[in-house]
């Protein structure tokens, strides 16, 4: 949608500040007003109050761990997807819908991977997977929103939050938490998990896209000499958030945009966030948490061929991520994890599906892991709580592992209270 | 003796608290007058109760029962599947309506102080229903009783189907309580947390035992469910029953002060000022609870238009589209987009975050909702190019699963263009403006921050009201009101 009039002012010549300043008042500020928005400008030009956020950037340690979030949405069935296949009670309560133990991608005697999974199988045989089964929490929600607003927040289930775990994260004074785009989530809109009190990642789902419209002449009229701007009211707030958007707008693309992956990934809209994840790692920018999310999970009817589907992409997805990082020397720097606002009942319902249940299984992946394979011991089937599995593990117990293992935090700061931490990294 | 252009200003700033913003030519003719009299017509003009009447008892019963006895069955043919399937579907679409009704409603009342009150309603008694007639039955009751007396208002919430069944009291039954209803009762809808124990909890939780809705969608009372056993509330001693305890609950000076701060943090300021708000829960306490003479104290004390007050909340994206549309009389030719756009800001009206409502302040502000404000005034005013998707609301997640087939992608790029498709009535807009009006009165009109330098340099050099207009609505500022 590049706007012809935006073509009359040269694209990689940087314009002199008078000549901005000239262009924005007049003609170049009335593409705003047309109907494409926000449009491509061209200058490079950076306010100069905005220069320390650059500059801050480059004396900045260059070994930088990752964090990759990536939330299965709709509450996945893990029972189908790491199938208990040596228990009896899991083909008794999966008349029509338990995946046949032949087909099964076996990980032990007990458990195995959905055979859609494929692709991670490789994954797994290389020591980059872990898998904990049982994670939840006390008195389980099974209302899709409110469960996944626990999990992004990381309250009890009779608290509410309004910050998330991540969000929490970038407002304790860690080192590298001062960037704007500490935590990125590949998308259009931020989830609440990257939601802090006083700071917030950014969402985008397209470096270049962001870059043009934080480049557009109106924009960056705004933001011309508003030094008066920058106090603590709401409006310096709106005026301190547009600013860090274009600074991080800049860094991001002019960082990455040289990179050029040489691995392939399947075609898929996952596939795609997770290509862009890796491509921000590999280019080396300093951002600490990624977050991507795939949709469609809540299989209540006909789930085999829905749920194979998305595992299918999901696993390709992540298998092609993986080794492009590996590739790239990344992935020891980086860890992955998957969940779900919840698993799925353990009895199939009469439509060929699932309804909403409690604790599921968790994918940690990286190249570093200290516990590879299978965690702990696999659900019970024959110890339910009215038909749902118990929880082993509170999902908190991951997050504090991470915050204190990976992201060097006092996992107390953030999750309001002390938490064990694991021993899979 | 106040000067007109005073008047003006405060006249302006109570509209845009007390409403979704004023016309010119009304503001023009209300300046004129005393604010104590524009505060009163203001009420006055919201005396009229006006409910959504979208959805149709009748069929909303039939659903009902047909789904009843469906939940009922073990295992169903597949005609009967297909029927499920087929309720659901329309409660989704009817939801969206419901939805549509809502916001168009804010957008064309001539009861501003209602709409606003009954949006504010929204967010305390937040609450999820998939139930559309049960979520309009609630939102009427949010409207009806909007200016009313709030224990009106809080029985009512608490009797409706919507609630009962978010909050889990089709559950409380004696010997088996369920404690979520009265534990949001008294943290989130009354006293707010730390003015309660965890007893009074328990206590309460049995006093509401048997408050339920039949298979009709009506609220019944099953005594057979009730604990009747004698409880413990606050020290008092009795066999209470659910409205005993909600006057209990009302009796104590703390459920006042907290609803008056949050209708403060609401109306006037994210950042309460105790004085103020301990003056307006004193008022709202010896007036029995009377809401239109709290907000009558609230739009006629001086604090309300003091400079720290004026044009420094953030809008929430109900407040910030509804006023534009209303501002340029703007119609939706797909209103579909409406809920696009309320989504993708963070605010879906009928789904709140949780039922602690929407958070407010600056958590509606990072950096892609903050640039898709700053274009929606381009999308909708100059009909532009949607490139944005947003996220599927977690509840639709069953419906994602269900449409998609084996062969298309999740978050596939591959989607026609949208535009937001809309008409706004320029000639309308414009002849309500005085004729000679500069660019620059312009902009003091449309935005209530005070003008500095770069605005007022940045609109100097503009010469048509039209895309100045839009140019100032686009900027930071307009997102304060």
């Amino acid at each position: 949608m590049v706007d012809s009039q935006s073509a009359k002012y040269p694209t990689n010549e940087p314009l002199t500040n008078e000549q901005v300043n000239k262009n924005t008042n007049k003609m170049n500020r009335r593409n705003f007003l047309r109907n494409t928005g926000f449009v491509a400008a061209g200058s490079l030009f950076v306010p100069a109050f905005m220069k320390p956020l650059e500059a801050m950037a480059l004396d900045e340690l260059s070994l930088y761990k990752n964090l990759v979030v990536v939330q299965l949405s709709g509450g996945n069935d893990g029972l189908n997807t790491v199938i208990p296949f040596g228990n009896d009670i899991y083909y008794q309560k999966r008349k029509s819908i338990a995946i046949k133990p032949e087909e099964v991608i076996r990980l032990n005697d007990m458990q195995g991977l959905n055979p859609n999974m494929a692709a991670l199988q490789e994954i797994y045989d290389q020591g980059w997977m872990t898998i904990i089964n049982d994670v939840g929490y006390p008195n389980p929600d099974r209302s899709h929103f409110r469960s996944m607003d626990i999990w992004q927040t990381g309250s009890d289930s009779n608290q509410f939050l309004s910050t998330g775990w991540i969000g929490r994260y970038l407002d304790s004074n860690c080192q590298t938490c001062k960037f704007p785009y500490t935590a990125i989530e590949v998308d259009d809109s931020l989830s609440l998990a990257m939601k802090g009190q006083t700071k917030k990642g950014i969402a985008l789902k397209d470096p270049a896209a962001l870059f043009r419209n934080t480049n557009d002449p109106f924009f960056k009229a705004m933001l011309q000499n508003d030094k008066e701007h920058l106090d603590e009211d709401n409006l310096g707030y709106l005026y301190k958030t547009m600013i860090e958007t274009s600074s991080s707008a800049s860094y991001i693309q002019n960082t990455s945009k040289v990179y050029q992956s040489k691995s392939t990934y399947p075609t898929s809209g996952f596939a795609n966030q997770l290509k862009t994840v890796s491509k921000f790692i590999s280019s080396g920018l300093k951002t600490r948490v990624y977050y991507v999310s795939l949709s469609g999970f809540d299989t209540h009817v006909n789930q085999i061929g829905q749920q194979g589907n998305l595992l299918k992409q999901y696993s390709e997805g992540m298998a092609a991520f993986l080794k492009d990082l590996k590739s790239n020397n990344k992935l020891e720097d980086t860890l992955v994890i998957t969940f779900s606002e919840f698993g799925r009942r353990v009895e199939q319902n009469a439509s060929n599906g699932t309804d909403h249940g409690t604790a599921n299984n968790m994918f940690v992946f990286g190249g570093k892991l200290k516990k590879q394979g299978i965690f702990n011991a696999a659900p019970n089937l024959s110890d339910l709580d009215t038909g749902d599995l118990k929880y082993q593990l509170d999902f908190r117990q991951v997050y504090g592992t991470i915050l204190d293992k990976w992201l060097d935090v006092n996992n107390a700061d953030i999750l309001n209270k002390k938490f064990n931490t694991l021993d899979f990294i | 003796m106040m000067s007109t252009k005073d008047n003006f200003l405060k006249v302006k700033h109570l509209y845009n608290r007390a409403g979704f913003g004023v016309s010119y030519t009304d503001l023009q003719k209300l300046s004129k007058k005393n604010l104590d009299k524009v505060v009163d017509n203001l009420i006055k003009d919201s005396q009229k109760d006006d409910p959504i009447n979208l959805i149709n008892d009748f069929e909303s019963k039939r659903q009902l029962l047909v789904q009843a006895g469906l939940y009922a069955k073990k295992d169903l043919t597949d005609d009967e599947k297909k029927m499920r399937q087929q309720i659901i579907r329309e409660q989704n679409e009817v939801s969206r309506d419901l939805n549509i009704a809502f916001i168009t409603k804010m957008i064309n009342t001539d009861a501003p102080l209602r709409e606003k009150m009954t949006l504010f309603w929204h967010g305390h008694f937040a609450c999820r229903s998939n139930n559309p007639f049960f979520a309009q039955q609630l939102n009427n009751i949010q409207r009806a009783n909007a200016l009313g007396s709030f224990k009106t208002l809080l029985v009512e919430v608490s009797k409706s189907p919507a609630m009962l069944q978010y909050l889990n009291n089709q559950q409380n039954k004696k010997g088996k309580p369920n404690e979520n209803f009265a534990r949001e009762l008294m943290e989130l809808f009354t006293l707010g947390r730390g003015n309660y124990t965890e007893q009074d909890i328990k206590e309460s939780a049995r006093s509401f035992t048997g408050w339920m809705y039949d298979k009709d969608g009506s609220f019944i009372f099953r005594q057979n469910l009730h604990d009747t056993g004698t409880k413990t509330f606050f020290g008092k001693i009795g066999n209470f029953e659910g409205e005993n305890i909600i006057d209990i609950i009302l009796e104590k000076p703390e459920t006042a002060q907290f609803i008056a701060r949050k209708v403060y943090q609401f109306f006037v300021n994210d950042t309460p000022n105790e004085t103020h708000v301990k003056e307006l829960a004193t008022h709202f306490y010896n007036s029995k609870y009377d809401i239109a003479a709290m907000m009558k104290k609230m739009f006629t004390s001086d604090w309300f238009y003091s400079q720290e007050n004026v044009g420094t909340k953030i809008k929430s994206p109900a407040e910030f589209l509804v006023g534009l549309s209303r501002e340029f009389y703007v119609t939706y030719n797909k209103p579909q987009v409406l809920i696009q756009l309320q989504s993708s800001l963070g605010q879906y009206l009928f789904n709140p975050p949780n039922v602690a409502g929407w958070p407010g302040g600056q958590s509606w502000i990072d950096s892609s909702s903050l640039m898709l404000r700053m274009r929606i005034p381009s999308l909708v005013l100059n009909d532009g190019e949607i490139d944005f998707s947003g996220k599927a609301d977690p509840e639709d997640e069953a419906v994602i699963a269900l449409s998609r087939t084996a062969t298309t992608n999740a978050n596939a790029n591959m989607k026609p263009k949208s535009y937001v498709n809309a008409n706004a009535n320029w000639p309308k807009f414009l002849n309500t403006l005085p004729k000679g009006l500069t660019p620059l009165a312009l902009t003091e009109f449309l935005l209530q921050p005070k003008l500095n330098n770069k605005i007022t340099t940045m609109v100097s050099d503009n010469k048509g009201l039209r895309s100045t207009a839009v140019e100032i609505t686009s900027m930071p500022e307009y997102q304060l009101c």
